[in-house]
């Protein structure tokens, strides 16, 4: 593409990449309120409740996690929908919680959202190219006025669309195709990082794979950073360089891909590893499932100590009075491989045949 | 044989022309016997379902031609209030979503009472009794208490499991689930799909499963129905489905979920998108996005070709796919 590229990259260091993103102790409450005339707060759903995290350029980072459990919230942070309770999130080095105005425009440019519901993030009475185009409106210095037409076709043809689609509307797409627009807009200003909540979600089987190839695609020809949220793991799986398990409002364990999924201590992991349908029948017999009892708990009503311990296999009496930190737990702090990993678990330990 | 379809036509009327919604399906489930019908949204799966309970919007939907036996009684002959005796002692639905499927105003002690009270005449007393005993059977805490509660103060999981109770009420020999767990989370998905499989084996009961997850039928069915566009494309017990497909539209499926060694990798994904219902492609449906077609691919409809004495499959070429 015409597109001046932005300075590339030193080549790929073996370690950590420098970081783009880095938040810490980021936390989102929502108050509960009682009373017509005068509004009293009577408690707090605890969305998101201290979550930290470092993204690194060009790569990945998996978010996986039950409904409520504050990824799709961890989501609208990051792309400042949402101003946090408390917490910091760095983008490269500065603070954007503290930005407002011009300096804040100038960075929300370089983190992007792409959505789950490709049949409601897009407007339908705007054509193709005015959602893919609306950006420039926004942000002018990205793209001169008359250089945005042009833009915009070359957008329709990196995300696979024909660009004499232009002048169409949203409904005259399929599924796929409309997350194709979406990804396209999320591209148009050339941002660093994408945060993609469940981007695949709504899709049939056979078009998942086709949007997924397309992401993968695209990280590598714009060096992108992915936040990829989602509930299906296998998907998260192949996309991700690192994975973070959220459960009520906190990361509960988190790892390199191989660490979560092949050597995961934390019970909550395990058992949400041992739940997911394995498209193998013959794995039927020799599977240890582990069936959680009850439900998640309500983020307004937290379980005191280790949030996860009422549907815990594992919790004692200590799992109620201690909270557990999310730190390479003490048996393996001096271990090698794949098990020492940050796990928040009293307990954390490795368990066999998971899968 | 408990239910058996026998090519079934279904067609509805839009502005646009006819959508021809099911294309001749036969298929057939026996008494404790899990059926899995796998297709993406558009192929026909649940409007074939619908025939088959007797529960499709007429009009615009029309049952055009095929038949449905239920123990040897073609229900598409019988009048509505026959068919209305069958669909609440002898077969039984469950729905996707069980909040908008259940009524919002009344108790679930009622909904699940009423039951009994249209079909067996019992008394409101014995009713909620049994109510109760339903909703203990299907492992829902503390029944006696919450009976009186109204479907929104259920969990998403727990308002399945009334779903599933309210189907289980007249011990019907067949139960038609529709995507039962795809609102749900994973690890409640497992304990409702955990029960529901145990159920069927207490009650001795048929199992119709519609999914488009390849996990859940690997995990319940003993046999699968593929469906593409109104048609069945292929059909066999799970075991050799997974193994060795005989359609490349299943091969296609079974090849694009992410595999570990696949990792970093392009994922395989079948090119195009599924074809309108309004204009489905001469020949076989699926020849446009077939990575194996060839000309008699684009004008002869494939038959449902017999592979092995359980196994159909619905290609021209179904060798070369076993094979290859």
């Amino acid at each position: 593409m015409a597109e001046p590229a932005r300075p590339a990259a030193p080549a790929e260091p073996a370690g950590p990449a420098e970081p783009v993103l880095e938040v810490t102790g980021l936390v989102k409450h929502y108050p509960l309120t009682q009373g017509i005339l005068f509004k009293r707060q009577i408690g707090a759903v605890r969305a998101v409740d201290g979550v930290d995290f470092v993204l690194g350029r060009g790569e990945t980072l998996g978010v996986v996690g039950e409904s409520g459990c504050g990824k799709s919230t961890v989501a609208k942070l990051l792309c400042h929908l949402e101003r946090p309770t408390a917490g910091t999130i760095r983008y490269r080095g500065e603070d954007v919680t503290r930005l407002s105005g011009r300096a804040l425009k100038a960075v929300r440019r370089n983190i992007q959202m792409v959505f789950q519901d490709p049949y409601t993030s897009l407007n339908p009475r705007m054509t193709v190219g005015d959602i893919i185009g609306e950006p420039y409106e926004i942000h002018p210095e990205a793209a001169p006025k008359g250089d945005r037409r042009r833009k915009v076709r070359e957008l329709l043809d990196v995300v696979g669309l024909n660009p004499e689609y232009v002048n169409r509307y949203p409904h005259q797409f399929s599924g796929g195709q409309r997350q194709r627009i979406g990804i396209a807009r999320g591209l148009a200003l050339r941002p660093e990082v994408i945060v993609a909540d469940e981007p695949v979600s709504a899709l049939d089987v056979s078009v998942q794979a086709q949007v997924i190839n397309l992401l993968e695609r695209l990280q590598r020809e714009f060096e992108l950073s992915y936040v990829f949220i989602a509930h299906d793991l296998s998907i998260v799986r192949h996309i991700s360089d690192r994975v973070a398990v959220m459960y009520l409002g906190r990361i509960v364990e988190t790892g390199t891909d191989t660490e979560i999924y092949d050597h995961p201590t934390h019970p909550y992991t395990q058992a949400l590893l041992s739940a997911v349908p394995v498209p193998d029948p013959e794995a039927r017999a020799h599977r240890d499932r582990i069936i959680l009892t009850g439900d998640v708990p309500s983020p307004a009503a937290v379980p005191s100590g280790c949030r996860f311990r009422t549907r815990c296999f594992k919790a004692r009496e200590r799992c109620a009075l201690e909270v557990p930190e999310l730190a390479v737990p003490a048996e393996y702090r001096y271990a090698e491989g794949p098990v020492a990993h940050d796990s928040a678990c009293l307990f954390a330990a490795e368990r066999q045949n998971v899968r | 044989m408990l239910l058996e379809v026998r090519d079934l036509h279904v067609e509805f009327r839009t502005r646009d022309g006819a959508a021809h919604a099911v294309n001749g399906v036969t298929y057939a489930v026996d008494a404790g016997e899990t059926l899995a019908v796998l297709g993406e949204s558009g192929s026909g799966k649940s409007v074939t379902a619908q025939a088959v309970m007797g529960i499709l919007d007429t009009p615009p939907g029309r049952v055009t031609g095929g038949e449905i036996r239920f123990r040897d009684q073609d229900l598409l002959t019988l009048k509505e209030e026959e068919h209305r005796r069958i669909r609440g002692a002898g077969m039984a639905m469950i729905f996707q979503d069980a909040l908008s499927a259940l009524n919002p105003v009344l108790t679930v002690g009622d909904q699940l009472g009423e039951m009994f009270r249209v079909h067996r005449g019992t008394s409101r007393k014995d009713s909620r009794a049994k109510a109760i005993e339903l909703m203990d059977r299907v492992r829902i805490p503390a029944a006696a208490q919450r009976v009186g509660d109204y479907p929104h103060q259920f969990s998403g999981g727990m308002r399945q499991r009334i779903m599933i109770a309210m189907a289980l009420a007249l011990e019907p020999d067949l139960i038609i689930a529709d995507e039962p767990t795809t609102a749900l989370d994973v690890t409640v998905q497992a304990q409702v799909m955990d029960l529901l499989a145990e159920l069927r084996r207490e009650y001795d009961m048929g199992l119709i499963l519609i999914t488009h997850d390849l996990g859940v039928v690997a995990d319940v069915a003993d046999k699968i129905a593929v469906m593409y566009a109104g048609r069945i494309v292929e059909t066999a017990p799970v075991h050799e489905l997974f193994k060795r497909p005989a359609h490349p539209y299943t091969k296609g499926l079974l090849e694009s979920i992410p595999r570990l060694d696949h990792k970093g990798r392009e994922l395989y994904a079948i090119k195009g998108l599924p074809p309108s219902l309004q204009a489905i492609p001469p020949g076989c449906a699926f020849n446009p996005r077939c990575p194996m077609a060839r000309d008699v691919c684009r004008t002869d409809v494939p038959p449902l070709y017999e592979v092995s004495g359980e196994r159909g499959s619905a290609c021209h070429f179904w060798r070369e796919c076993l094979d290859g």
